[in-house]
């Protein structure tokens, strides 16, 4: 496998689609909406934790559109509890997975993975996740980031990006639409100083897939962010999901990179930086804005985009290293 | 078997708990909670309890955590109290809905605002509803006793309902008594170990927590509310064994001096207790007074109730917790409410004491009852009585 790792992996797209596993384990027959980001990733995502994994979800759309009692989408032991507490129940799962390892009720122990909205994960669980990372259980997070509260409607959260319209968050004669920045959720993440982070995309499907893979074999807790196209709540064609995923790592607005015991890199390098309209322009929520709000947001993502580029070519790592001393302490 | 010893009753607790073999705790501080917890991580620490102890950051995260545990097979074991209780409240009822057997000790300790770390039962009586079994104890060695079984009851195949102990924080945590301890082959031979049918497994997978649309929604609520009630006969038979194995037995309802009483105190916790000694010195008078002490929360023992309260004409309801602008305090509700559709009924008159931690003594029971006499002689003069406040 480490030969199609996920730096490779890009090189030898022709080849890697046909080392993905055929088996589904997000099953066909959910109910989103046509040209859902987030069903993909979910698909995605499931494959490359593999069969031997147990799922934590959080209210939300995806939990919303796969488990109408008596049907359920999920192939894996899957449980939903509430909004805000995905990453406190998969620390209960995990912890219990050891203790009944620990006194032989239990051989190896299958992988605990934690998935959540935006909305789940950087607002209201943000206290749940922040423990269960600082705990250090070994567990892989994965938030799916559709910039806003769409289960409920569309709602603003707080990784909804700056200009962008949602139902609470409306553009008016004194609003310009969403009017704070988007949280670096992959930069509290980092500050944990959790061994592996890092942001994917569906339309860059064997980078996400390799990192899943990455997260969930890493010891510890793993963070994965992604960005997941909603055409319903973004305004857009159902049939531009996949490019709009593109265009925002070729625009820099979603840069795909991950942070290995505090390194940075960047895994899908963009050459060229696309300007910012051709990522907006499609997009009905952001149809509001005018060229000097546009120029503004450019040059933001430019500075932030610079920036992350930086923390790439760091000498040093954001935290010290993990690996406790062989001898123990 | 066993052996009798003095300590704290939160330790006797985290004993008991360690007895039980609980594999997985999680848990967040809040006093009078706290030694309980503590103990218990004094003893995985050092190895004496083979368990898990999470250090959650909430008790939000508490209770989720404990869901997640549970509902992957380990025996799991919780302890809060008040404010706890209460960020935990939205987690309660996706625990018993998803029916996973967790035990968890509350330290009844009353609710903010104004904070208050002292007793009552503000706490609980907020969540009457969460479609746990709730029992309350009355002393430490009924803590330590109901704690053990607790687990038996809760994992039941034929219940899978979590189970709460209530026990009154400070007057009775923090208090040191004289324990029955059990010893370690008496309680495996009485709790064998959690084995339930469906967890989270990837061999065998099933999805947890689906939601349900309004064409199931009323039916599993209906299934739930059936087997709540039916935990009955497997609570009553399991407190019948271990008495037997024991010697000490529990009741549903208790009844103290009841004989030919015409008037009764209905107590919970350990105020049943202090309202002994106040029947004791009012029989030793010749007043025809006894004491009903309600140990079973849910399932409500209606049969138990009807039966203790039948001979009485005026029946005294002690409640820990006012229902601001309702009909009555909690407990005097539900009696009222399941004493109404009878035919013959004795009169029900509520008294609330004991908020905040104030103090409740046999003089004051004492009181309570001429008062009630009183009252009742010439018709309330109020809907229920806040006993003892100023102003
Ligand atoms: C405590 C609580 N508050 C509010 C809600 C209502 N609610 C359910 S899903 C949701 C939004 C989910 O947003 P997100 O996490 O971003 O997931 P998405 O639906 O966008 O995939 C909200 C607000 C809830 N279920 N629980
Ligand atoms: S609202 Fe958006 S995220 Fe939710 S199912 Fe529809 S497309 Fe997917
Ligand atoms: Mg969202």
């Amino acid at each position: 496998m480490e030969k199609f790792g996920v730096a490779n992996s890009q090189k030898y797209d022709v080849y890697a689609s046909r080392l993905m596993p055929r088996e589904e384990f997000f099953t066909s027959g959910h109910r989103s909406c046509q040209g859902c980001g987030e069903a993909l990733a979910v698909r995605w995502v499931c494959k490359a934790i593999g069969k031997d994994a147990i799922i934590a979800h959080a209210t939300g759309c995806m939990e919303i559109v796969s488990s109408g009692f008596p049907q359920t989408a999920w192939m894996h032991p899957w449980i939903h509890v509430a909004f805000e507490n995905t990453a406190a129940v998969a620390s209960g799962i995990e912890t219990a997975l050891r203790i009944l390892q620990r006194k032989g009720k239990l051989g190896t122990p299958p992988k605990v993975v934690a998935m959540g909205g935006d909305g789940a994960t950087t607002d209201i669980g943000l206290q749940a996740l922040s423990g269960a990372m600082e705990r250090f259980h070994n567990f892989t997070y994965v938030c799916w980031d559709n910039e806003a509260y769409m289960n409920t409607g569309i709602q603003r959260s707080s990784s909804t990006p700056f200009g962008a319209m949602t139902t609470t968050s409306p553009p008016g004669k004194q609003s310009i639409g969403q009017s704070t920045w988007k949280k670096n959720m992959v930069a509290i993440a980092v500050a944990h100083g959790i061994p592996y982070v890092a942001t994917a995309s569906p339309s860059y499907p064997f980078d996400l897939y390799f990192k899943v893979k990455k997260a969930i074999e890493t010891p510890g807790p793993a963070y994965i962010h992604i960005l997941s196209v909603c055409p319903t709540g973004w305004r857009s064609a159902t049939d531009l999901s996949v490019r709009l995923g593109r265009l925002a790592a070729e625009t820099a607005v979603f840069p795909l990179y991950e942070v290995v015991e505090g390194r940075y890199r960047i895994t899908i390098e963009v050459p060229k930086i696309r300007p910012i309209k051709d990522y907006l322009k499609p997009q009905g929520r952001f149809r509001h804005l005018r060229e000097p709000e546009v120029n503004f947001i450019q040059q933001q993502i430019l500075e932030r985009y610079e920036l992350l580029l930086k923390k790439c070519e760091a000498p040093y790592p954001e935290f010290p290293s993990l690996t406790p001393p062989e001898e123990g302490i | 078997m066993g052996h009798r010893e003095g300590m704290e009753v939160s330790i006797a607790v985290s004993h008991a708990v360690q007895l039980a073999r609980a594999e997985a705790i999680a848990a967040y501080p809040i006093t009078p909670q706290t030694h309980i917890v503590e103990h218990l991580s004094g003893m995985v620490a050092n190895g004496d309890l083979e368990a898990e102890f999470i250090n959650v950051e909430s008790e939000h995260s508490a209770m989720s955590a404990c869901i997640g545990m549970s509902a992957t097979g380990a025996r799991t074991y919780t302890a809060t109290s008040s404010q706890g209780l209460a960020l935990m409240h939205e987690i309660l009822f996706i625990a018993s809905a998803l029916r996973l057997p967790i035990v968890m000790t509350v330290a009844n300790r009353a609710l903010s605002g104004p904070l208050s770390i002292w007793n009552d039962h503000s706490d609980i009586m907020a969540a009457k509803d969460i479609g746990w079994i709730q029992i309350f104890v009355e002393n430490g060695q009924e803590a330590f006793d109901h704690t053990i079984m607790a687990f038996k009851i809760a994992e039941n195949s034929n219940v899978l309902i979590p189970t709460i102990i209530n026990m009154d924080g400070f007057i009775l945590t923090h208090v040191v008594e004289a324990h029955n301890f059990v010893d370690q082959d008496m309680v495996d031979a009485f709790l064998p170990g959690y084995h339930p049918r469906h967890t989270l497994d990837p061999k065998y997978p099933v999805t947890m927590g689906a939601f349900a649309m309004p064409e199931i929604y009323t039916e599993v609520k209906m299934k739930h509310q059936v087997t709540l009630m039916n935990s009955y006969e497997h609570i009553v038979k399991v407190w019948q064994e271990w008495g037997d194995r024991t010697g000490r037995r529990y009741q549903p309802v208790e009844r103290y001096k009841t004989e030919g009483a015409k008037t009764l105190l209905l107590t919970m916790g350990c105020l049943g207790e202090v309202a002994e000694i106040a029947v004791d010195e009012l029989r030793a008078a010749g007043e025809a007074v006894g004491l009903v002490k309600l140990r079973l929360w849910r399932p409500f023992p209606f049969a138990d109730l009807r039966q203790a309260l039948a001979g009485a004409d005026l029946v005294i309801v002690c409640d820990r917790a006012l229902s601001p602008g309702g009909a009555a305090p909690p407990v005097l509700a539900e009696l009222r409410s399941a004493f109404y559709p009878l035919s013959s009924r004795p009169q029900m008159l509520g008294f609330i004491v004991g908020l905040g931690g104030r103090d409740v003594s046999p003089e004051n029971f004492k009181d309570i009852l001429k008062r009630a006499q009183e009252e009742s002689s010439h018709g309330p003069t109020q809907e229920f009585y806040l006993y003892g406040v100023r102003g």
